[in-house]
């Protein structure tokens, strides 16, 4: 259908005009603060393409970032607003890093071994939400948001009483055992296995999705959770799994983060991944395939800013200006609604004469 | 057209002309072409058509519900602007809804003076507003108490109350959205009566609707909309329900339903003293013992919420039963889920499309396949074959003409009379044995109606059980095979036959002016099995 295909490009161009506003406002902020603008805007815009290190940086910080954003997308298809993803992540952190220091394994075991406690981690810890959600009816964006931080205590709880380095200044634990770690891609950077980890996960999810009784039942409740039910789809338990596999790839993403980047394990406070995959979940609509786009764009501006934070006098923080920018234009559904409504009547006035000529 | 004579009144001519009229909707949908329409003082006018035609838009843009593309709107021969409904308000245009807009807590002068308060040391004052109420009440004859609260009043009543509380806000033009489609027939003789004095005292009355006898009976002129452009525009008395007919539809269409007598097989529904309460603990279905067989329909004539839709969703398993006992084809529904339901054979037609019968965001196989994507059929190892989805969902696409530009269109996207083809071609299409149709044909139009109608007497002679649950009493009546009448939770009337069985006399059943013996109606119906 004709207005069908202007609604789906109208999806597209919101999306682009959304991001280059934002973009323009950050660039704007830039020149009138910045006393060598045009220093700060190439490292922003053009560093991360500088050298192989810096792209691989880009790479790395977009692996995490798919994790959550696709953990986000599979549960909020289902149109819950579960947000553990963010405690699911940092807290298979802790427990990978329990598991990478305090276990005695071979050296392809022991990495196995790591991701699936940090998998189990997550689901557990994003079943805490679905399953009070599933009892008792609770509101899962309040008891997931409170959780995060309950995460955060829990984590930082284990890794203090447990595995501490107090040579350290910080709260930090040991060094991970040398066996627990994942095996690097390209020499000189940290891009690690990871990545093809994360390229599964995306077909898996993609397919899961929009291929399988799951993946269809979970959409149709996202759509309608009534008209689901009234169907004979079992509802209950459809929300259950779907919160728990986003609870087990957060998880699987944490524990890769952690033998795949680190040595030891240093967060000072919650990593924002799993907000930031809310983030790149909406950018993407939920859509698995797209989710990897929005997380290598997000982690390309964040790389960028951080060279320019190094090579220039503008902060780092000039990041959040144009994520809320994108936010904001992107749920803001009335957005070039006129433009887009013009284009309707434009296009059916046409077919009427059409028809009547 | 205006060539004829109308009634004499203090006024004469056009109080409002709608010209030339286009809206377009965000989908692309055209609803109104250019639209003409116009009304004189002191008529009634109807406005007929399919639903879909673009009837409700028109009004819509009357009421400032909707802003037109193109066209002008003149009001006593000046050109006028609506933007609100609350500037069509002051002009003196008025809308009753067919959904209330009503506040059912509040009482009735509470709710007539809404907005436009009569206030004392800044707090309302009652007795005010009970004499304001009053005063319009006996001004037009339409005599209410003011202090009963709206959620105890009948439907006639609320309906009633709407229009007081347009007529105290001045409206000299008075838009009725198909006011009888709640209404018994005795009721609809009552609100009949009242829109002739209305008129009478010289006020204009647009009747919107889409059945025939009502116009012929109290409209003066009608215009008749068709794929959102006038057809045309006539005086009544000049003009025959087969006519208006076939200017909404196109075409002619069989207004009688034709088919054969029932040949009964085995039980496939039983009901044996099944009751619900509500979460207050108000019982919804007082005892209710039923019997359907293959190859039958059993109608249930009542007006709405008198518990047929328990009833229904009772049986499909969306409730759970709280005493009594439900069998289908000899095994009870207790503890069993909805998939398990259905899988025992039962198709349900939910009263409520939009919420239970589509996902309006989903495409239109997504929508078909609700009910069998889980099937063996329908998969390959561990994943959906999308080709045979697709395959079925054109085949039923074509089967039941629902109109669209393909099997990917958004369901959204569709009138409400393909959306119900929708709902249908996946619930007839399963091989059902028992088919619980909850108002099966609400509120879609002609066209649709027709098809969803002699799908149901086609499933019936293939030996299907049909329980038809209308408030539309018409079709109820020449539907079914056998009749109960539901009032107030219960079974009040039970027709072993439908051999001259009247409406009116349907309806005394369905206001529980009167009432079969229940011991006798439970003996009768049950009775049926051992036949």
């Amino acid at each position: 259908m004709n207005s069908r295909r202007i609604e789906r490009r109208f999806n597209i161009i919101r999306t682009l005009v959304a991001i280059a506003a934002s973009l323009g406002i950050a660039i704007v902020i830039i020149l009138l603060v910045s006393k060598d603008p045009w220093n700060a805007l190439y490292n922003f815009l053009v560093g991360p393409v500088t050298s192989l290190r810096r792209f691989c940086n880009v790479l790395e910080l977009a692996i995490p970032l798919t994790f959550c954003g696709l953990a986000v997308s599979m549960i909020f298809s289902a149109g819950l607003s579960n947000l553990a993803a963010e405690g699911s992540f940092y807290t298979a952190c802790a427990t990978t890093a329990l598991a990478a220091i305090l276990l005695d394994l071979p050296p392809v075991i022991h990495p196995i071994v790591c991701l699936l406690i940090g998998t189990a981690t997550g689901i557990l810890v994003m079943g805490i939400p679905a399953v009070l959600k599933l009892k008792w009816n609770a509101n899962e964006l309040v008891s997931s948001l409170m959780l995060n931080y309950i995460c955060l205590y829990i984590a930082t709880y284990l890794i203090r009483t447990q595995v501490l380095d107090s040579s350290l200044g910080i709260t930090g634990s040991v060094s991970f055992q040398t066996t627990a770690s994942l095996p690097n891609l390209v020499a000189g950077t940290r891009l690690h296995l990871g990545l093809v980890f994360v390229i599964i996960a995306i077909i898996v999810c993609w397919l899961t999705l929009y291929r399988t009784k799951l993946g269809y039942s979970v959409r149709m409740i996202g759509h309608n959770e009534h008209f689901s039910r009234y169907s004979g789809m079992k509802v209950g338990g459809t929300l259950l799994v779907v919160q728990l596999i986003g609870g087990a790839l957060a998880g699987f993403g944490g524990a890769t983060e952690m033998i795949g980047m680190y040595t030891r394990f240093q967060y000072q406070g919650l990593t924002q991944y799993g907000f930031d995959g809310m983030l790149i979940a909406i950018i993407a609509r939920y859509n698995p395939a797209l989710v990897p786009i929005a997380a290598v764009f997000l982690s390309y501006i964040r790389t960028g800013a951080d060279i320019m934070n190094r090579t220039s006098d503008v902060p780092m923080e000039i990041i959040s200006v144009i994520q809320a920018g994108i936010i904001m234009l992107i749920v803001a559904k009335k957005f070039l609604n006129t433009f887009e409504y013009k284009q309707v009547v434009n296009q059916s006035k046409e077919r009427l004469e059409e028809k009547e000529m | 057209m205006n060539g004829t004579q109308s009634k004499p009144e203090a006024r004469h001519g056009d109080i409002l002309r709608m010209e030339g009229i286009t809206k377009i909707y965000h989908n692309g949908f055209v609803a109104n072409n250019r639209v003409d329409f116009s009304v004189r003082y002191g008529e009634i006018h109807a406005l007929a058509g399919e639903n879909g035609a673009g009837k409700s838009t028109l009004m819509k843009i009357l009421f400032g519900e909707e802003v037109p593309q193109e066209g002008r709107i003149l009001y006593q021969g000046e050109e006028v602007r609506i933007s609100s409904p609350l500037a069509a308000i002051e002009m003196g245009i008025g809308m009753v809804h067919q959904h209330f807009m009503l506040v059912p807590s509040l009482t009735v002068a509470e709710n007539i003076v809404l907005g436009m308060e009569p206030q004392r040391f800044g707090l309302l004052d009652i007795k005010k507003a009970a004499t304001m109420t009053r005063q319009v009440a006996e001004k037009y004859g339409l005599p209410i108490d003011p202090y009963a609260r709206v959620e105890d009043l009948s439907v006639g009543l609320k309906q009633r109350v709407e229009m007081l509380k347009v007529l105290i806000r001045g409206a000299q033009v008075l838009i009725l959205d198909e006011p009888t489609a709640v209404l018994t027939p005795q009721e609809t003789v009552d609100i009949f009566r009242e829109l002739q004095t209305l008129r009478d005292m010289g006020h204009t009355i647009i009747f919107i609707t889409h059945k025939l006898s009502e116009i012929k009976q109290i409209c003066d002129r009608i215009t008749i909309i068709r794929d959102g452009q006038t057809i045309a525009v006539r005086d009544v008395e000049g003009i025959s329900e087969q006519e208006i007919s076939k200017l909404m539809v196109g075409r002619d269409v069989s207004l009688d339903i034709q088919k054969r007598k029932a040949e009964a097989g085995e039980v496939i529904l039983r009901l044996e003293d099944a009751s619900y309460y509500d979460v207050a603990g108000r019982q919804l279905l007082k005892d209710i013992s039923l019997v359907i067989k293959g190859g039958e329909i059993l109608g249930i004539a009542g007006i709405e919420g008198n518990g047929q839709n328990e009833l229904a969703e009772l049986i499909c398993g969306m409730r759970s039963l709280k005493q009594g006992r439900i069998e289908i084809n000899g095994t009870s529904v207790q503890g069993k889920s909805i998939r398990d339901i259905r899988e025992m054979g039962v198709s349900t037609v939910s009263q409520d499309r939009m919420t239970y019968g589509v996902a309006v965001e989903a495409d239109i196989t997504s929508n078909i396949m609700s009910n069998r994507y889980y099937k063996k059929a329908y998969n390959k190892g561990p994943f959906l074959d999308g080709k045979k989805m697709r395959a079925e969902s054109a085949r039923l696409v074509s089967e039941y003409s629902i109109k669209c530009d393909g099997i990917e269109t958004p369901v959204k996207m569709l009138s409400g009379g393909n959306m119900q083809k929708v709902v249908v071609a996946r619930e007839f299409s399963s091989e059902p044995s028992l088919i619980v149709a909850n108002q099966p044909t609400r509120g879609i139009d002609v066209g649709a109606a027709e098809l969803v109608r002699n799908r149901l007497i086609r499933l019936r002679d293939d030996g299907a059980a049909v329980l038809l649950i209308s408030a539309d009493l018409m079709e109820v009546l020449s539907l079914s095979d056998r009749l109960v009448v539901f009032y107030n939770g219960a079974i009040t009337a039970y027709f072993e036959s439908l051999d001259g069985l009247t409406p009116e006399e349907t309806g005394e059943y369905m206001l529980g002016l009167k009432q079969m013996e229940l011991r006798q109606i439970r003996g009768d119906i049950l009775e049926q099995q051992t036949h």
